[in-house]
């Protein structure tokens, strides 16, 4: 009898790989969680857009807020622009880290598509990026009002990253920061 | 026909020169041994953007931003171990190819050596089953005089 239940040793071999790749058909080696997750916001010194003054950690944190990485060469971010618009309209502080970008370009953006952003910091080296770990644009961060990062989402933020990710934790946050 | 062959080959290792060498800008190193250092750490750490490539292969701007943060630790006179601290720090261990042994690495780190392991048991297991299965010593007394005995009446027949 044991000759033959090995005879369906492969077959449970198979099953065994077969279940794994179907697993990993459904992972995004994209979505790796940023090293900074509960750590505190990095220090920094930048321009706010336009140059006017110069913003700290200390400006940008105090209340739960996003903090969307973005740019004028991003497509994507043009992408997911009108949805920030909307969250902003609808009371969500962000805070906008502009990318590696032109100050003259980003204030034209900001001009012809609204502004959804309480602040925008001018990160035109990508030195705050850097220390955020952020490696392309668009990026959105929830922070919460100790300046603790919480999340990360790398991609477009729409109204279903929103819905199911980004809204859930903002709300939790809110809540913990009354009681 | 050699003539042609030479021409490909030179078009072809011409190209591959090129390619080689289309995603590296210059940077001036104050000692070779740090340009031997910064090859070899560039080779190590990984490009968080294209992430099969390591960030001396990459074109990403990230990479070209990472090569020149490396270039200017270097410069500045961090430790190999102090540069790969600073880049974990940001982008996680995923940054390097050769991730630093923890719980969430073990398996990284163990699965070759259990695997060969593994391999080298089932084999010698298989080896022994088999030579057993085939040695006289598993004849009965009675096999043997029959075996003997084939053999003594081939011989006669020769």
């Amino acid at each position: 009898m044991a000759p033959r239940l090995k005879l369906f040793a492969p077959l449970l071999i198979f099953a065994l790989l077969a279940l794994l790749l179907f697993r990993g058909l459904s992972l995004d080696p994209r979505e790796m969680p940023s090293a900074l997750i509960d750590k505190p916001l990095p220090e920094f010194e930048l321009f706010s857009l336009g140059g006017q003054r110069t913003l700290t950690r200390e400006d940008v944190t105090g209340q739960v807020s996003l903090f969307n990485v973005w740019a004028t060469w991003c497509v994507s971010c043009r992408v997911e622009h009108p949805y920030l618009q909307q969250l902003a309209d609808a009371g969500v502080p962000i805070v906008g880290v502009n990318y590696k970008d032109e100050d003259a370009a980003a204030l034209q953006w900001l001009q012809d598509l609204g502004n959804p952003y309480t602040v925008n910091i001018a990160d035109r080296d990508g030195t705050l990026g850097l220390d955020l770990g952020v490696y392309g644009a668009p990026e959105t961060y929830v922070v919460d009002a100790d300046g603790v990062i919480r999340y990360r989402h790398v991609g477009v933020v729409d109204e279903r990253v929103w819905r199911s990710i980004l809204e859930p934790i903002v709300l939790e946050l809110t809540a913990s920061e009354v009681n | 026909m050699i003539r042609l062959c030479t021409v490909v080959m030179a078009v072809w290792s011409a190209l591959a020169v090129l390619s080689a060498h289309a995603v590296i800008e210059t940077y001036e190193f104050s000692s070779p041994e740090l340009q031997e250092r910064y090859q070899s750490l560039s080779a190590e750490l990984r490009c968080p953007k294209c992430q099969n490539q390591n960030i001396a292969d990459s074109n990403a701007p990230i990479a070209q931003d990472l090569r020149r943060l490396l270039y200017e630790q270097l410069e500045k006179g961090s430790s190999d171990q102090e540069i790969l601290d600073y880049m974990v720090a940001r982008y996680g261990e995923f940054v390097r190819y050769r991730p630093s042994f923890d719980s969430a690495t073990a398996a990284l780190w163990l699965a070759p050596i259990v695997l060969l392991l593994g391999g080298f048991g089932l084999l010698i297991l298989t080896v022994r089953r088999r030579s057993g299965a085939v040695a006289l010593d598993s004849l009965s007394a009675s096999e043997k005089d029959q075996l003997r005995s084939l053999v003594d009446a081939a011989e006669k027949e020769v």
